[in-house]
């Protein structure tokens, strides 16, 4: 069997002979960097004017004098997307902004690369969530009760978090493959059954902070924190090289490897792959294990690479969620990921400038990335939008129901 | 499943008889279980009082009062025999009534460990478990509503929580059937939305599901930080008030348990009822299972299927937000961020559990009614199980049912493909 390798760019797009991959016919759009950007860019400008009509019509104090005035409502509106627009895309204007970017976007291109894998492999992972709270315990257990130097205390947390996060998630691949549990429903259950298991760990005193009654982690000691690259007054460290690090990895598995290529067969048709005599079900554990372990890292970048080195349950925050629009908009690309990781980093980094210039919930962010998904996933409907000529494309099915 | 049989001379044990093997095995490891740990339990040798009625109950004051201990033993005597009775021999229909009366018995001896010397309301918790039950059951039809036509509907959760909030805010600003009706609206525009991201544009349908899902944590979140915190009168929504049927609520457990609530409860055993009627007894449900089964065979006997799924899942829709209504006019009167924490998604494996028939529905959200409800109650005797892992039970529920431990289930068969006319 011949695999036609891809080359690790954005530009990665399988001979003409070759059944088009699922992001391909997502977008519609086929070689070219250009054209590979033009329909997650024209996503993200409706997803963000839709966002600006969201915030208009939110606010109260335009509304109440709508009857009264209403130009100045409008006027009020206006001035208030603009403020918050202007302090959401103030982070491109400063190197501290782009810092906060860089330092965002880094446990999202860890999760984002988990649902992209999985994405590949057609699987849908939805549990990067519970993943990143088992390994950042995992770390946490590590950093505290294991004493090293610094350059084997990070990679031995790491690793913690790599197996915890793998096992996790394995159990859902163990799950669809033993008995065809949809691993949609199965993640999403073990994201529940993390965080209750995570506060239940906080609270135990191998993870408690001693002077703490609440689910607080003891701060990690300074041998298990993820250096800073460009000094202590930004906040990127190590974690945003590790990311990268791992986005190559995925590259080399899913395009240069022998696994890689029975995890992309699996995603095209798991029928065939099965007659062509690959073991389907094992393959279902390992993407989710591998999926797992690097949702892992994205946990243990949560805990060991940002102050204070301390957590609460909260910690995996919305990441797991963001990291399915970006595998979409990545166009589960390692590379595509890592861009709209930056991009969603902005966002966030902008959001929380947004939240404290302009008091706009950082949540409206959560809302962008979904209409970015709408958009991408309908790619119709943006060519509707602004009449761009449609492209020879067939329907997109990713899933394939309950059956698996 | 690959098979890698090699040549064998024996014939291969079917996989009921297998399975019949397995749950007799569980049954056998839970007669040990309950033998050892809530028989010979020092806690074990003290008495459980069940009480059967509320203390606002005509015939108040109705106890059962049992010995832990010679209970344990029973219970491990019924396991062990029927655990037995599937290793010997087994065949598929007694092997899930078996698992059924072996669990119902272990669940109802370690109810009575954990209110060993105590008084516990069984009355309280069987009345829990029907209301808990109410929008999984509910989350349950709307899938069922969809499936049917062969759409699958993972973006039940996000309708929950979108009609919970319209439900607050209108509830709160208009009154009870104002926040009921603006529910039922977002849910069917929800479900619309599904409808024609699934129809129209054939996107795949659980990235549709799960970007309403998104869409909605999102949207209500940031309205509800952005409107409800300054808006603060907008957050406190009337609630529905019990209607005790006449008489039937005087009867001891079962008067409280059904007949004594508000009316939510009666409504979705009533839509259970016209659903099954309607999915197996009328043109409407005929037509819509063969779409869901087989969309082409459908279209060539001139039913529109589009049609029939757009309507389906609209209708679904509806369903969840008469759920999402029950969230924020019953229960609470606020809404909080998230509330619905997956309720949408066990609604979707009760959906599985039940089989794709209503009544499964309804059975199956009993089921995680009550392990909710056990959760609630058991937070209240103080047990040695810390309070975390009695918040999983549920969601450890969901995964072994819909893992199949209940046995395998047939969705509709064309379920989740988009269809094309040619």
């Amino acid at each position: 069997m011949t695999e036609s390798v891809g080359s690790p760019t954005p530009n990665d797009t399988p001979p003409k002979t070759q059944r088009p991959n699922f992001m391909d016919r997502v977008t519609g759009v086929g070689t070219g960097v250009g054209k590979a950007l033009l329909m997650p860019t024209l996503a993200l400008v409706i997803a963000l004017i839709l966002g600006a009509i969201f915030i208009a019509l939110t606010d109260l104090e335009a509304l109440a004098m709508l009857n009264e005035d209403f130009l100045g409502a409008l006027k009020h509106m206006v001035v208030g997307v603009g403020e918050a627009f202007k302090a959401m895309f103030g982070v491109f204007g400063s190197i501290y902004g782009w810092s906060e970017t860089l330092f965002a976007a880094t446990p999202l291109i860890l999760a984002g690369l988990s649902v992209a894998l999985g994405f590949r492999a057609g699987l849908f992972n939805i549990g990067a969530t519970g993943q990143m709270l088992i390994g950042g315990m995992a770390a946490i257990w590590v950093g505290l009760h294991i004493s090293l130097p610094a350059i084997l205390h990070i990679p031995l947390a790491l690793l913690a978090a790599i197996i915890a996060g793998a096992i996790w998630s394995g159990v859902s691949g163990l799950l669809k493959a033993r008995t065809g549990a949809h691993e949609v429903i199965t993640t999403i259950m073990l994201n529940f059954i993390a965080l209750f298991l995570t506060e239940f760990l906080l609270k135990t005193p191998a993870w408690q902070d001693p002077t703490r009654n609440n689910p607080l982690s003891e701060q990690l000691p300074p041998s298990a924190r993820f250096p800073e690259i460009f000094g202590g007054d930004y906040r990127v460290t190590i974690g945003l090289i590790i990311a990268i690090v791992a986005a190559f990895f995925v590259i080399w598995l899913l395009f240069r490897s022998s696994l890689g290529f029975e995890f992309r067969a699996v995603g095209y048709n798991p029928t065939a792959s099965r007659y062509a005599g690959m073991n389907v079900p094992t393959l279902f554990v390992l993407v989710m294990a591998v999926s797992g372990g690097l949702a892992g890292i994205a946990g243990a970048n949560q805990v060991m690479g940002l102050a204070p080195y301390q957590v609460t349950t909260a910690f995996a925050g919305t990441i797991g969620f963001d990291a399915i629009a970006l595998a979409l908009l990545g166009r589960s690309h390692p590379v595509g990921v890592l861009w709209a990781s930056l991009l969603f980093g902005a966002l966030k980094a902008g959001g929380r400038s947004m939240q404290a210039a302009a008091q706009i919930p950082l949540e409206l962010v959560i809302v962008i990335q979904a209409l970015i998904i709408v958009f991408i996933a309908a790619p119709e409907l943006v060519r509707a939008i602004f009449k761009v000529r449609p492209p020879e494309e067939e329907p997109t099915q990713l899933t394939r129901g309950w059956g698996g | 499943m690959t098979e890698t049989s090699t040549t064998q001379v024996k014939v291969r044990a079917t996989p009921e008889i297998r399975r019949a093997r397995i749950v007799g095995g569980i049954l056998i490891v839970l007669a040990v279980f309950v033998f050892w740990f809530f028989g010979l339990n020092v806690m074990g040798d003290l008495d459980a009082t069940f009480k059967l009625t509320l203390p606002t109950d005509r015939f108040a004051g109705i106890e059962w009062v049992v010995n832990t201990r010679t209970l344990a033993f029973a219970v491990a005597g019924i396991l062990a025999f029927l655990g037995g009775v599937q290793l010997r021999r087994a065949t598929e229909r007694r092997t899930n009534i078996a698992l059924a009366i072996g669990l119902f018995f272990f669940v109802f001896s370690f109810l009575a460990w954990a209110a060993a010397g105590k008084s516990f309301s069984l009355v309280g918790m069987l009345r829990s478990t029907v209301i808990l039950s109410v929008p999984v059951t509910l989350g349950a039809l709307s899938g069922i509503m969809c499936e049917r036509v062969a759409v699958i509907n993972i973006g039940i959760e996000g309708q929950l929580l979108a009609s919970a909030f319209a439900a607050t805010i209108l509830g709160s600003a208009f009154g009870l059937w104002a926040g009921v009706i603006g529910a039922l609206i977002v849910g069917a525009l929800l479900g619309a939305f599904l409808a024609w991201l699934a129809i129209r544009f054939r996107v795949d349908q659980i990235i549709a599901g799960v970007v309403i899902n998104i869409f909605a944590l999102g949207m209500t979140s940031f309205l509800g930080t952005r409107v409800l915190a300054e808006a603060q009168d907008l957050n406190a929504a009337p609630q529905f008030p019990s209607i005790p049927i006449p008489y039937l609520s005087d009867i001891p457990l079962f008067g409280s348990m059904f007949f004594n609530h508000n009316f939510f409860i009666y409504a979705m055993i009533i839509l259970v009822i016209i659903l099954h009627l309607g999915f197996f007894y009328t043109r409407w449900g005929l037509r819509s299972r063969s779409v869901g089964e087989h969309p082409r065979a459908a279209d060539t006997v001139g039913i529109n299927v589009f049609l029939t799924r757009y309507r389906n899942v609209i209708l679904g829709g509806l369903i969840a937000g008469f759920g999402g209504a029950f969230l924020s006019l019953t229960q609470v009167s606020r809404f909080e961020e998230n509330m619905t924490a997956g309720i949408g998604f066990i609604g979707l494996a009760a959906m599985i559990f039940g089989r794709w028939m209503p009544f499964g529905a309804l059975a199956a959200g009993l089921v995680f009614g009550f392990a909710r409800a056990l959760q609630q109650k058991l937070g209240i005797l103080a047990t040695p199980i810390p309070s975390e892992f009695l918040l999983m039970t549920p969601y450890l529920v969901t995964i072994i049912v819909v893992a199949g431990l209940v046995g395998r289930a047939n969705p509709p068969a064309a379920d989740g493909q988009p269809y094309i006319k040619e």
